[in-house]
């Protein structure tokens, strides 16, 4: 098998922090002027591609014509459209995307969190012309593309402690600052272990200090690598290892665990948004636009997960789909703290069609059913919807919600 | 010995050393399914792959694809009842793909823009005569001449086009349409000759035909007895719609006429009447509106331009100036009984419009050739009893459309084709249909249909102008764009975008995609966001 070529990625990469810095361009390069260095924090331009975020397809809507060619066929929601020019076409449905996260890698079959690194790695890479650095928490993501000696990646990537990811993302970053490199842009990424748990003092010092990283959280909602225990980012009722279907309250407990994205927002930072494998397009405008800004950036990307989550392993992205399309994972993007756009519910369902395809919430419907806690997940659902105003033509004709189930 | 940092003994290696397509147990496997509407197209047509040519604006490469099954592309695009869009699966989404109307489109293209056939390549040398210049026969002409026969048609009437021309009024096909698209098959060396009918099928066998086709046609209008006084009018609907057609003086009805039957000819005759002067034209019908053979939208276009219709009745006794109707109640099985009730109707003329019988006198001094019920029996390849006989359109057992009849006219082709060469015509197995549970259709952005046009009544309820019109070229386009693509890749880039283990390779524009299986783990993900279900799971083997 070959790889064609891309800039920074040639064959079996692996490059460490050394290499890093021993980049023979790294001298050659022109440096920036100290000017633009110096302007620590966020430069929020206008886009020039005209991207409406959280709203796709733009043909669908009443908004303005960003798109000069309608396509009712596809192309809004599928990965390519080749009735398209190139340039205006997903980085996934580009033939010479970096595959950042290449074959041979250990995760399972229809591994949710491999196909959400490839996505924003290779979104990135292409955002910030192949001058990227990865650094990753401990966790699957880590543990099934690196084992010793072999690497399944073809981008820069860096791996300290499960705890560290971002202090460490923030050391490179401020390594690049002292280097007057202005051009090389820091990218860090864990599970919702690493992240919302182990991780969280140095992610939380990394986005009150505003420091120049992307942190990119795939959240699987437990601990899978080490066979599946609860996690911070767990949903209610979930069962895992640590919360089994027991007792009058099986599964993971209400009212606990954290909503990391709404904790980010609240530091202020200039960027926050929530993504989906199942909306490519979305993800890579995101992960495009937070490459566009400078200071501390958070992305929270929900990646479902065959083994844990007890679903099929062809299901993944149809499981992302309907825990967005039910409201029970709000896709959204907030600057400043503030919410400034999310992506409308295309085909409403309850909440029920993405809980019964997965084992972990099979108690909820065997031996006997129960309504009451469904209730419960429809509530937050709705709540959601409410927040984050999830159906905007709610009332109206257009917005009739139909059940996947039912259509498939 | 290269030098490595502490306690590192290996040397650096990729992951692609690790063949994880050892895991699997099924694969994934990329096919092409039988999308509905191929499937019910009475002339075969390749609709999904003419319409992913018009989606690219390539009309001329979607018209050529319509061409390889269909001649008729802009008659096609008028008179067809488009069975295509009534098995489409977008139907289920929103609105079926205006399939027809693209055909439409692309034939007005072709005909604009003086697209020809390829030439014919490879002359056989054999001859195959063909009776009857209809849409079966003009079909059968071309298939056959672009398979290098060489073919001479022999036709009753005056002008090529069959019941194309003498049937449909001009308000529904236009006869520059028509004249355009029969004098592309005459360019391609078709030679028609003209008020010759075939009297005599063995004669035309003596004369050294190395094949017949026949295809007379339905051109007898049923008869119904009905008492009338002897100045009472009364004609039936293909001769009225036929005298229409040829006459220098159109025939005239007077000011109320009446015309018995529920099909599209009793339509048809009712709105030609209307066209030509009656100021009221009246459909009589023994059933009700619901159990009208004619099609729906033909009968709203009539009720449009103001024909009036009157169900549940039978016509008893006719006179000059008046009928005697009786109404008639459906009874449990939904059969019209005689209720005794009589009423008058004034009426100046009565058109009958009660279905067609073919003309097979020609055939009865025959050998072998199979008439029962008026139509001519015929095997798979349509084939009479009499080797080298072939039939098709209306004279043989089949629904009577004009498409029915090209489709008729293609399968004979193939099959004298085989029949001339000695290797009998095999058809292709036919993949399984790509029904809607295959499809994704997440991937499917909403869009409404966009209609044609309709000239506004008033105008046409005085007129022979076309009630229809056509599409202009970015609605075709953004209809095209509907389509679905039910069971073949569109290349839409999804199986290569959401593939975790990067096992799906673009091998080049317009080639498709190939699975590594190296590196496939089985997951599936692929075949399940395949959004038009041309992937699918097979077991490891």
């Amino acid at each position: 098998m070959t790889q064609t070529g891309t800039p920074a990625g040639s064959s079996a990469t692996s490059s460490t922090a050394s290499q890093m810095t021993t980049d023979s361009s790294l001298e050659s390069r022109d440096v920036m002027s100290t000017s633009a260095m110096t302007t620590h924090g966020p430069s929020v331009s206008p886009d020039p591609a005209g991207y409406h975020h959280g709203v796709v397809p733009e043909a669908l809507f009443d908004g303005p014509a960003a798109q000069p060619v309608k396509f009712y066929q596809v192309g809004s929601f599928a990965v390519g459209n080749r009735l398209l020019p190139m340039a205006d076409r997903s980085v996934q449905s580009d033939p010479n995307r970096t595959n950042s996260l290449t074959s041979g890698h250990r995760a399972c079959q229809g591994c949710g969190e491999a196909l959400g690194a490839r996505y924003a790695l290779d979104a990135a890479m292409r955002a910030t012309n192949n001058q990227m650095v990865a650094v990753n928490a401990t966790g699957c993501l880590e543990v099934f593309s690196t084992p010793y000696p072999e690497t399944s990646w073809r981008v820069a990537w860096l791996h300290s402690l499960f705890g560290n990811a971002p202090a460490v993302a923030s050391g490179v970053a401020a390594a690049y600052k002292a280097l007057g490199r202005d051009d090389v842009r820091v990218v860090a990424q864990g599970g919702d272990g690493g992240t919302v748990d182990i991780g969280f003092g140095c992610l939380s010092g990394m986005f009150e200090r505003n420091d120049d990283v992307l942190y990119i959280c795939y959240d699987n909602e437990a601990y899978m690598n080490t066979g599946v225990q609860r996690s911070g980012a767990t949903p209610p009722a979930a069962r895992t290892a640590t919360t089994q279907a027991v007792g009058t309250d099986p599964g993971n407990v209400f009212g606990q665990g954290k909503d990391l994205p709404r904790i980010a927002m609240a530091h202020e930072i200039p960027y926050v948004a929530t993504a989906s494998v199942a909306d490519l397009h979305d993800l890579e405008a995101k992960v495009e636009r937070a490459m566009s800004i400078r200071g501390a950036r958070y992305i929270h990307v929900m990646v479902p997960c065959p083994l844990g989550w007890g679903t099929a392993s062809c299901d993944t992205i149809r499981i992302a789909r309907l825990a967005t399309q039910s409201g029970l994972f709000p896709v959204f993007e907030a600057e400043f703290g503030e919410v400034v756009a999310s992506s409308p519910i295309r085909r409403q369902v309850p909440v029920e069609d993405y809980l019964k395809p997965q084992k972990r919430f099979a108690h909820l419907f065997s031996p006997t059913r129960r309504d009451d806690v469904i209730d419960r997940l429809q509530a937050q659902a709705d709540r959601n919807i409410r927040r984050y105003n999830l159906l905007p033509t709610a009332g109206q004709p257009a917005a009739a919600p139909v059940a996947e189930e039912a259509r498939a | 010995m290269k030098q490595k940092p502490f306690a590192i003994t290996l040397d650096v290696g990729s992951s692609l050393a690790n063949e994880t397509g050892s895991w699997r147990s099924e694969k994934p496997l990329y096919v092409d399914l039988l999308p509905p509407c191929n499937q019910a197209c009475p002339a075969g047509e390749n609709i999904q792959q003419w319409l992913f040519y018009a989606e690219e604006k390539n009309y001329e490469a979607a018209w050529r694809q319509i061409v390889k099954d269909n001649p008729f592309p802009a008659i096609m695009g008028r008179v067809c009842y488009h069975p295509c869009q009534s098995s489409c699966n977008r139907a289920e989404i929103d609105e079926a793909v205006g399939i027809n109307a693209v055909e439409r489109f692309l034939g007005d293209e072709a005909i604009r823009k003086g697209w020809a056939f390829d030439p014919v390549e490879n002359l056989s040398g054999k001859r195959v005569l063909v009776i009857g210049a209809g849409p079966s026969g003009l079909s059968a002409a071309y298939h056959l001449r672009r398979l290098g026969h060489e073919v001479h048609i022999r036709e009753a009437g005056p002008m090529a086009g069959g019941m194309m021309r003498f049937g449909i009024p001009k308000y529904r096909l236009p006869r520059e349409v028509l004249d355009a698209e029969v004098k592309r098959i005459t360019d391609l060396g078709v030679t028609i000759e003209f008020d010759a009918k075939v009297e005599d099928l063995e004669a035309a066998l003596a004369e050294g035909f190395d094949a017949i086709f026949c295809a007379v046609g339905a051109h007898i209008g049923k008869r119904a007895y009905i008492p009338a006084g002897e100045t009472a009018k009364i004609l039936d609907a293909v001769t009225y719609l036929r005298d229409v057609e040829v006459d220098e003086d159109k025939p005239m009805l007077g000011r109320r006429v009446v015309v018995y039957g529920g099909g599209n000819t009793a339509i048809d005759a009712a709105r030609t009447a209307k066209r030509l002067g009656a100021e009221e034209a009246i459909i009589v019908y023994r059933r009700t509106r619901d159990k009208m053979p004619a099609h729906d939208f033909e009968v709203e276009e009539a009720l449009e331009e103001g024909i009036m219709l009157k169900w549940l009745s039978t016509i008893k006794h006719v006179d000059d100036g008046k009928m005697v109707v009786e109404k008639m109640a459906l009874d449990e099985t939904g059969f019209p009984q005689p209720t005794g009730e009589f009423e008058e109707l004034e009426a100046d003329s009565l058109v009958l419009a009660l279905g067609q019988e073919a003309d097979l006198t020609f055939l009865e001094d025959c050998d072998g050739i199979d008439i029962k019920d008026g139509v001519v029996a015929v095997d798979q390849s349509m084939m009479t009893g009499r080797a080298g006989v072939f039939a098709g359109g209306d004279m043989v057992p089949a629904e009577r459309t004009v498409t029915v009849a090209v489709g008729h006219g293609k399968k004979a082709a193939r099959h004298i084709d085989g029949y001339l060469r000695g290797t009998a015509y095999v058809p292709a197995a036919k993949h399984p249909v790509a029904t809607f549970d295959k499809l994704t259709t997440w991937y499917y952005a909403e869009a409404p249909r966009e209609h044609r046009p309709y000239l506004e009544v008033a105008r046409r309820a005085s007129t022979f102008d076309e009630v229809k019109q056509g599409l202009d070229e970015e609605t075709a386009k953004f209809e095209a764009r509907r389509c679905m693509s039910c069971g073949n890749c569109f290349a839409c880039d999804n199986c290569f975008g959401v593939c975790p283990d990067n096992a799906v390779k673009k091998t080049g524009i317009g080639k498709g995609y190939a699975i590594d299986y190296d590196y496939c783990k089985g997951c599936g993900i692929c075949v399940a966001e395949c959004p038009c279900g041309s992937i699918t799971m097979i077991p490891e083997e």
